[in-house]
């Protein structure tokens, strides 16, 4: 079986065709311009991930939410589940950048963690 | 009045970018004005990951991404203004700023970076029909809102217009819980990246009509739906394709547009297509000792060339500054057969350094090539595989080949089907 897949692993967008045996075996990725795309095109189809970006509320800060993000990938029919659990993670301000918000996200042994600083108001 | 080598208006990518270069080319007298209440500029509210990949070889958010040169900005003692307003540019590089702490402030330098940024085109620049229901705001607003605010503006959306940030917002309105109904997309492509097609609008299976347009909006005090309709080759609506989609948020992502209201003010050559000033290959624009980088002078699809770009200019005000700058012969750059516009629009021959010019197609190409001319003859050939308006294109005149040239001269840059 023949897959094309469009590369996310940078904004250059490579198209990338992935040959597939029966037994699901990858036989070849063609197509990518970089060693990322080998890898994200044989992910994608054996075990899709992405990365997550979105905001964790804060108590006392000068903004009510801190932005925030995935620090590694996550399997990509988790990252609903994955915002349920953020969305109910508060933290007290301060917050600064590279702070581990929510740790080990349903098991994944990814963290959650800030993408900028949130001073206390 | 304030003294200052080199003052930069905004303090966003490309604002830190010249300042920090600047800087490191040996002048120590530098003031950057922001008007927001931090550095960043729009890169704060850019939550997304994706910023860095070609400048710091790894994948950072917009907050990450801008923090590391506000971090390098304090560690290089360059002095910053936040939560203040330029004003005005005079023709002698004297610069008004305005803010509550010091008031009004005249600031007199020897080079100005213009580095303000762009601003998303408003409903009002479509003439889309309808009441002035609330919930019709720009993707931009949107991402304010929810990124920085932290509370969501709509549940059921609808949105116009495919340039990144519209695909951005999908899959963020998205992931925070609202039902993305589908983004229209007036032109027969795309004009986001393709791999935000793929991961905000594929993954969550968010439909995208392209040649798909918005024709009315319903709603009293707030939006209630929208009339979408396909468009012919000609943009118009074709009758009998209208559909009512209910919702109660419409979010514009139809286009940026260079800030340069400080620019036209003081006069200064500014180009037709980009909406940016005319600048050379240090970008300096038409009045000496003024500079442009970053979204301001053309809108970039990638902040990391915006740094790059703001680099040059910031060695160029520096050269300036330190009466470094050799005498000019120009060349002139013009984008022909596909190619809507090339930056810089002139080139010093005398320069001895090589040469970069970014250039941008009007339409989606495959298996094209870009054919560099000079004065008509062909001096580089590149072949495409994808070439697409979304996509900044690059090519490197190097020096040698600028050293043949001589004044009055015409770079050409085209498309080759």
């Amino acid at each position: 079986m023949q897959k094309n897949i469009i590369c996310v692993a940078c904004p250059m967008g490579c198209g990338i065709t992935v040959e597939i045996a029966d037994n699901g075996d990858i036989l070849s990725v063609t197509g990518n311009t970089c060693k990322r795309g080998d890898t994200y095109a044989r992910a994608e189809c054996t075990n899709p991930v992405r990365s997550l970006a979105t905001t964790v509320k804060v108590d006392g800060g000068i903004h009510n939410v801190v932005p925030c993000k995935s620090a590694g990938s996550l399997p990509k029919d988790k990252i609903m589940e994955c915002m349920k659990v953020i969305n109910t993670a508060e933290v007290k301000a301060p917050v600064a950048l590279g702070d581990i918000l929510v740790e080990n996200i349903l098991g994944t042994g990814i963290n959650i963690v800030a993408t900028n600083h949130c001073p206390a108001k | 009045m304030l003294n200052y080598d080199i003052v930069v208006i905004g303090g966003g990518p490309a604002g830190m970018a010249a300042a920090l270069k600047a800087k490191e080319c040996g002048v120590d007298s530098i003031l950057i004005l922001e008007r927001a209440e931090t550095l960043g500029g729009i890169l704060e509210q850019c939550i997304h990951t994706g910023f860095g990949l070609h400048y710091f070889g790894e994948e950072l958010s917009g907050p990450e991404y801008a923090d590391r040169f506000i971090q390098l900005v304090d560690k290089q003692k360059i002095e910053y203004k936040t939560d203040t307003m330029a004003l005005e540019i005079t023709q002698d590089n004297v610069v008004y700023a305005i803010n509550k702490k010091d008031g009004l402030l005249e600031i007199q330098a020897k080079a100005v970076i213009l580095a303000m940024g762009c601003r998303e085109r408003p409903r009002g620049a479509l003439n889309i029909a309808g009441t002035r229901a609330s919930g019709v705001m720009s993707a931009g607003t949107a991402q304010k809102y929810v990124n920085i605010d932290g509370y969501m503006p709509g549940k059921k959306v609808v949105i116009l217009g495919s340039g990144d940030i519209g695909l951005i917002m999908a899959r963020r309105m998205t992931l925070e819980g609202a039902e993305v109904k589908c983004v229209c997309e007036l032109m027969p492509y795309s004009s986001g990246l393709t791999r935000n097609i793929v991961q905000c609008l594929d993954d969550f299976n968010i439909p995208l009509y392209l040649s798909c347009t918005v024709i009315d909006i319903h709603g009293k005090e707030r939006v209630e739906g929208v009339t979408i309709a396909d468009v012919d080759e000609n943009r118009r609506p074709i009758p009998g394709s209208e559909r009512f989609i209910e919702c109660d948020t419409l979010l514009l992502s139809v286009g940026l547009i260079p800030e340069n209201e400080l620019t036209r003010a003081v006069g200064i050559d500014l180009d037709p297509v980009t909406s940016g000033a005319v600048v050379d290959e240090y970008r300096e624009t038409s009045h000496k000792g003024v500079f442009a980088c970053g979204n301001v002078l053309h809108v970039h699809d990638l902040v990391d060339y915006v740094t790059l770009e703001s680099q040059t200019a910031g060695e160029g005000a520096a050269r300036y500054v330190l009466g470094k700058t050799e005498e000019a012969e120009y060349v002139t750059t013009k984008g022909v057969n596909g190619v809507r516009y090339i930056v810089p629009q002139k080139v010093n021959i005398k320069n001895d350094g090589d040469v970069k010019l970014y250039f941008r197609v009007g339409q989606v190409y495959k298996n094209a090539k870009t054919v560099v001319k000079y004065n008509g003859e062909e001096i580089i050939s590149k072949k495409r595989p994808r070439l697409a308006p979304g996509e900044m294109e690059s090519v490197i005149i190097k020096n040698d080949m600028l050293k043949g040239f001589a004044a009055d001269g015409v770079i050409e840059i085209s498309v080759e089907v």
